[in-house]
C-alpha cells in the first residue's frame, strides 16, 4: 500500500491508464497530430473524426446529441459560457438570475460578476441536509427571472439537487436551466432526453480523463442561444473559438466511454468502500455527517470530528490525502461557505474532513484510513480542553470566550 | 503550510499534556483563545511557596502552531520564577518555533496564556 492514501477524487482523478495510451496516440507526428479544422489534408479529416467519435462518446453517456456538446478548456469555462452567454443573449428578456449559495465558486463567481454588471442574483439557502427545494426555486420566481442554475451534486458534501423537478418548473415558466453537472457525469445516470435542463457543464479530469478539457452541453430542442465569451476561428458552431485539442478531447471521449460501460458496478462498488469507512469512524463520539445521507453520492462522505481543530486534524491525517472545510492557511480562519450555509457552527465547520472514493480505491486502503482517523481523533481530544469541558458538561456556547 | 522541525516535533510529541486539579491552591491555570477563532489554550503552572514555578501542564484545541506554541512554553517556564516566566515574549516562542507570519497569533497566546495563568495565581494568593 502506498502512502499517502489517496482519498480526494472530488478533487481530481488520475487518467485512467486506459485513456492516457488512447490520448498519446495524437500528439507526434506518428500519431495523429492533425488541426481538426484543416479542411485541405488527411492529417485534419483524420483528426476530425477523432473528435467526432469523442463527441459521440460524451453526447452518449448523457444521451445527447453530438452536435449538443461544445468543447471548453474545462467545467469553469463552461459554467462561465452558460451563465454569462444566456444572460447576455437574453439579458433585454429579463435581469433576474437564480442560484445557490452552495454552487461552486465557478457559478458563483460570474453571478457576482453579472451583479456588478446590472442583474440581480437570488442566492438559495439550503435546508441543514444541503438540499434545495423546488417550492424554494419557485417562491424566487420573478417575471423578469432568465436562468436558473443549480448544480446537481455538490462537490464537497456530495448532496444530489432534485433537477428532474426544478427542470419541469423551469420549462413551464419558460426560464433557461443551467445545471453544473462537474461531480455526478459518470457517476449517477443522467438522460437529457428526459431532463428538462438546457444547460449542463462537464469536466473530464473528475472521471478519469485529463484536465484542461471539459464541456458544455446546450440544447437544440428548444433552441438554446448564447452570446460566445471567446472570440475567434467560429469553432463550436460560434459558441467557443479557439483550435479544439484533439488528445484532450479524445481523452475526454474514452473517458466518458469507459464511464457508460462501468459506472453502475463501480458505484456500487464505491458505495460499499464508503460504507465500510463510515461503519469504521461512525462509532467515536461527536461525529457528524456533512448533508443528507439519503441523497448522496457513492464516492463522498464529509464528516464533522467535535472538538478537535481543522488544521491540526489535517496533519494529524497526513498520510490520507483529504480536504478539509476549513481553509486555515491564513491568519483569518474561513471555515467552508457550504457547510456554513447548512447552518453548521463555525467549530464544526473548522473540523470537517471530505473522504472522496474513486476508481481505485480499495478495501484494504480505507481499513488503514479507520485506523489512522480513529488513533489520531483519539489523541487530539486528548490534548483539546474543550473535550474536557465537554466532558464535564460544560455547554461551550455559554463560555465567555476572550475573541482575539 | 510548511511547518519548521521543531513545530512538527512538538505537535507529534507535545510536552507535558494534561491537567492539574483546578481547585489545587498551588495550582494557577490560564485559559485563553476562543473555538470561534480556532485556538484555546489551558495552561496550568505548580508553584512552591517561593514563587518558582516546579511543573507545567496544556491542553490546546488549535492548529500545529498553537500545539508547538503551548507545549514550548510548558518547558520554558519550568524553574523560572513567576517574575522570569512573565518576561518571555512572544517573540522568543516565534522565533523558537521559526512560526510563519500568519501564525504569529499562536505565540502571541502562548504569551498570553503565561499571563493569564499568573493572574490566576495572584487572584487565589489574594
Amino acid at each position: 500500500m502506498k502512502l499517502p492514501i489517496y482519498l480526494d477524487y472530488s478533487a481530481t482523478t488520475p487518467v485512467d491508464p486506459r485513456v492516457a495510451e488512447k490520448m498519446m496516440q495524437y500528439l507526434t507526428l506518428d500519431g495523429n497530430f492533425g488541426n481538426p479544422a484543416s479542411r485541405s489534408h488527411r492529417f485534419g479529416w483524420q483528426a476530425e473524426e477523432a473528435v467526432d467519435i469523442a463527441r459521440n462518446d460524451i453526447a452518449d453517456l448523457v444521451n445527447a446529441d453530438p452536435r449538443e456538446i461544445v468543447f471548453t478548456s474545462g467545467a469553469t469555462e463552461a459554467n462561465n459560457l452558460a451563465i454569462k452567454g444566456i444572460a447576455e443573449f437574453y439579458g433585454k428578456k429579463g435581469k433576474h438570475i437564480i442560484t445557490s449559495k452552495t454552487e461552486h465558486k465557478a457559478v458563483l463567481d460570474p453571478c457576482r460578476q453579472l451583479e456588478r454588471d446590472g442583474f440581480e442574483v437570488t442566492y438559495l439557502e439550503p435546508d441543514t441536509d444541503g438540499i434545495i427545494s423546488v417550492e424554494q426555486v419557485k417562491a424566487a420566481l420573478r417575471d423578469d427571472t432568465i436562468l436558473v442554475s443549480i448544480m446537481h451534486v455538490n462537490n464537497e458534501i456530495g448532496v444530489i439537487q432534485d433537477i428532474a423537478a426544478i427542470g419541469e418548473l423551469c420549462r413551464a415558466n419558460k426560464i433557461y436551466f443551467h445545471v453544473d453537472a462537474v461531480q455526478s457525469v459518470g457517476k449517477l445516470p443522467i438522460d437529457l432526453q428526459e431532463l428538462k435542463v438546457d444547460l449542463m457543464s462537464f469536466s473530464a479530469h473528475k472521471i478519469y480523463g485529463p484536465k484542461g478539457i471539459g464541456a458544455l452541453y446546450v440544447r437544440r430542442k428548444p433552441r438554446i442561444r448564447l452570446e460566445a465569451q471567446m472570440h475567434g476561428g467560429g469553432h463550436e458552431r460560434g459558441m467557443r473559438s479557439g483550435t479544439l485539442p484533439t488528445h484532450q478531447i479524445v481523452g475526454m471521449g474514452e473517458a466518458f466511454r469507459i464511464a457508460k460501460l462501468e459506472m453502475a458496478e463501480e458505484s456500487d462498488r464505491i458505495l460499499a468502500l464508503r460504507e465500510r469507512l463510515w461503519n469504521g469512524v461512525k462509532d467515536m463520539e461527536e461525529v457528524y455527517i456533512n448533508g443528507s445521507m439519503e441523497h448522496r453520492i457513492a464516492g463522498n462522505l464529509n464528516v464533522s470530528f467535535n472538538y478537535v481543530e481543522g488544521e491540526s486534524l489535517v496533519m494529524a491525517l497526513k498520510d490520507l490525502a483529504v480536504s478539509s472545510g476549513s481553509a486555515c492557511t491564513s491568519a483569518s480562519l474561513e471555515p467552508s461557505y457550504v457547510l456554513r450555509a447548512l447552518g453548521r457552527d463555525d467549530e464544526l465547520a473548522h473540523s470537517s474532513i471530505r473522504f472522496s472514493m474513486g476508481r481505485f480505491t480499495t478495501a484494504e486502503e480505507i481499513d488503514y484510513a479507520i485506523e489512522i482517523i480513529n488513533k489520531n481523533i483519539g489523541r487530539l481530544r486528548e490534548m483539546s480542553p474543550l473535550w474536557d469541558m465537554f466532558k464535564e458538561g460544560i455547554d461551550l456556547s455559554k463560555v465567555e470566550w476572550a475573541h482575539h | 503550510m510548511a511547518y519548521s522541525d521543531k513545530v512538527i516535533d512538538h505537535y507529534e510529541n507535545p510536552r507535558n499534556v494534561g491537567s492539574f486539579a483546578k481547585d489545587d491552591p498551588t495550582v494557577a491555570t490560564g485559559l485563553v483563545g476562543a473555538p470561534a477563532c480556532g485556538d484555546v489554550m489551558k495552561l496550568q503552572l505548580k508553584i512552591s511557596d517561593t514563587g518558582i514555578i516546579e511543573d507545567a501542564k496544556f491542553k490546546t484545541y488549535g492548529c500545529g502552531s498553537a500545539i508547538a506554541s503551548s507545549s514550548l512554553i510548558t518547558e520554558w517556564v519550568k524553574g523560572k520564577s513567576l517574575e522570569e516566566a512573565a518576561a518571555i515574549k512572544n517573540t522568543d516562542i516565534s522565533a523558537e518555533l521559526a512560526l510563519p507570519p500568519v501564525k504569529i497569533h499562536c505565540s502571541i497566546l502562548a504569551e498570553d496564556a503565561i499571563k493569564a495563568a499568573i493572574d490566576d495565581y495572584k487572584s487565589k494568593k489574594a
